[in-house]
């Protein structure tokens, strides 16, 4: 009987999710040599393991391989790998943020038009050349997290019928200040070539990691893990807060000081991704839905689950915008809708019975 | 030491008063029932009482301080609400959404520990609830979904339990074991003030009866003196008959009045 109690369905025993995570732990370095080693040119993944595990023991120079293999690999396969893997993190983990504070599971940075915002904030500052910084942050990823916090604050203002966010409204606002976001962006890249020749224009559109390098991983590392981290030190108040605020609130949950402060560290996340990826859709939709389907909707199990499937999601993505035309690329956003917008749809289609 | 006090309460809502110069006051232990018709202003009462309305006049105490200079964490650990008809996440089960009332007491990332599930475990079967442990709340019954949100408050091991009208949905025999049990709380110390359109559970069970009307405060003491046909007749019109109950001490029974219908 006790146990019974404490082990209540399929997917949701501590042993499943502990078996579920290692394997996720398991498959991401896999899924990374894999997409590390794919490429014009051909290197077999288990050089690539080699080739990482010499470099970690301290560069020693073997011979057993090209002298270009650890130049493609280190200065332009792997920093693009990694920072793959970052950006679905934390795009899963902000959709997953987004659905528990809008109540809605169709949420996602990208169709509530956060994405959006923060791109048109990089655009911003970067056709206007600003060059001021505050607190370490460049102008691009500020004026970037101003536009993420100003389009959440436009949505949540927008979408909110008496205190929920309807599924139609929410979408519908979403898309409308998207498609403003999109238009500013795309009227400034048209407005000054000259400004975004050494950047992929269409990059802020419809994503992509063509700009992948060190720097950039290394750019972003602190923004995620202050906005990650404060998600999952609140991941039980995200479990709460799937009731009604006065609910929540008789739980002992601040509820308006959690909700702001969730809003601020999403933001901040999406806007620290999209500075270096553009906007990429649906991985932050798609992924903790997959996610809470199979696992039951324990933020705590969720967010770290959904950051490994959305790392290990967007790292395959990448592959495949990568190499399917070599050598022209495809933009990634078109990878992750072609993928994800027939699951949107799918979804929309038995909102009768929610999944949520 | 009082639990819970109103002094001269008064609340307006957009200038339409709902509540008026309302006083009473609830002690450890005892089982209060706030009556009256529908419009009276039961539930703003509760809303108030639980600190998500603030007061335009008079004041209100829980456990000696306004709700709102309390911590919500704190005030948790004293106070559990068992809201009216509230939603819960259809894809919770019930285990899940019982341990919700340890919030308050969770450490480090929301982990429960083994104190907190024993806890949440008994509150379940003090509900009657153990069987239900591994359904979806979407799966469940009205009736069901009340003892769930009833489970949750007691896991919350509150001092003080706010219920409004928690017998909604439940057959007879359902009310009469939830009320027992409210009973059973009250006697270990917890003071209870619970909602109740039936007159006659109120009558059972509660040690005071309190008649709410037009947001003003009709009457306030021990069922027999309140379930009188004068103070009733003003609140709920002319169509009740009240009958003292030779089985159970002579606690007054209110019937429908077939005549006066």
């Amino acid at each position: 009987m006790a146990s019974a109690i404490s082990s209540p369905r399929a997917g949701r025993r501590p042993r499943e999710r502990l078996a579920a995570l290692s394997c996720g732990l398991l498959a991401l370095p896999a899924v990374a040599a894999l997409a590390a080693a794919w490429g014009p040119a051909e290197i077999p993944p288990l050089a690539v393991a080699k080739l990482c595990w010499s470099q970690l023991a301290g560069g020693t120079t073997s011979a057993s391989w090209p002298s270009s293999w650890p130049l493609i690999l280190f200065q332009i396969r792997l920093p693009r790998v990694v920072l793959g893997g970052l950006v679905g993190m934390t795009l899963a983990i902000a959709g997953a943020t987004y659905q528990a504070l809008f109540r809605n599971p169709l949420a996602d940075p990208y169709l509530i038009g956060v994405s959006s915002g923060a791109s048109l904030g990089a655009t911003l500052a970067t056709y206007f050349t600003w060059r001021f910084s505050w607190g370490g942050l460049n102008a691009i990823s500020l004026a970037a997290f101003a536009g993420a916090l100003l389009a959440t604050a436009a949505i949540y203002f927008l979408a909110r019928v008496g205190g929920r966010t309807p599924v139609t409204v929410l979408i519908l606002a979403g898309v409308a200040l998207g498609a403003i976001c999109n238009a500013g962006t795309t009227f400034l890249i048209f407005a000054a070539k000259d400004a975004f020749q050494s950047m992929h224009a269409i990059t802020w559109i419809m994503g992509s990691l063509a700009l992948a390098d060190w720097d950039r991983a290394r750019a972003i590392l602190p923004y995620l893990l202050v906005g990650l981290g404060v998600i999952g030190w609140h991941a039980h108040t995200l479990n709460v807060l799937q009731l009604d605020e006065e609910q929540a609130q008789a739980l002992g949950v601040a509820v308006e000081r959690s909700k702001r402060l969730l809003i601020i560290a999403a933001s901040l996340a999406t806007a620290a991704v999209v500075s270096v990826s553009g906007v990429i859709g649906f991985v932050g939709l798609i992924v903790p839905h997959v996610v809470r389907m199979l696992w039951g909707p324990d933020h705590r199990f969720l967010l770290p689950m959904s950051a490994l499937v959305g790392a290990v999601a967007l790292i395959l993505a990448d592959g495949v915008a990568r190499n399917v035309f070599a050598p022209r690329e495809l933009p990634l956003g078109v990878v992750t809708a072609l993928v994800g917008a027939p699951f949107f749809l799918h979804l929309l289609r038995r909102q009768k019975r929610e999944v949520f | 030491m009082h639990v819970l006090e109103f002094e001269g309460v008064g609340f307006s809502f957009r200038d339409v008063p709902i509540l008026r110069e309302v006083s009473f006051a609830v002690s450890p232990g005892e089982f209060v029932a706030l009556i009256g018709p529908n419009g009276a202003g039961k539930s703003t009462l509760v809303r108030l009482a639980a600190g998500f309305l603030r007061p335009q006049r008079g004041r209100i105490r829980l456990f000696g301080r306004p709700p709102q200079a309390w911590r919500q964490r704190e005030l948790a650990r004293l106070m559990a609400l068992v809201p009216q008809g509230a939603f819960l996440p259809p894809t919770y089960t019930v285990w899940e959404s019982v341990l919700l009332g340890r919030t308050p007491y969770l450490g480090f990332l929301g982990w429960a520990s083994a104190q907190d599930n024993r806890i949440a475990r008994e509150a379940l079967q003090q509900v009657g609830g153990a069987h239900l442990a591994e359904r979806l709340v979407g799966e469940l019954s009205g009736g069901e979904r009340q003892r769930v949100l009833l489970a949750r408050a007691l896991a919350q091991q509150p001092r003080l339990l706010l219920l409004d009208e928690p017998t909604t949905h439940l057959d007879i025999h359902h009310q009469v074991s939830v009320l027992a049990l409210l009973s059973e709380v009250c006697a270990g110390g917890v003071a209870v003030l619970a909602v109740l359109h039936d007159l006659n559970l109120a009558s059972t069970f509660a040690d005071r009866v309190v008649l709410l009307c037009d947001g003003r405060l009709l009457a306030d003491g021990p069922p027999a003196e309140v379930l009188r046909h004068e103070l009733l007749a003003p609140a709920y019109g002319n169509s009740l008959k009240i009958f003292p109950r030779p089985d159970d001490g002579g606690r007054p029974a209110v019937l429908p009045n077939p005549e006066r219908a």
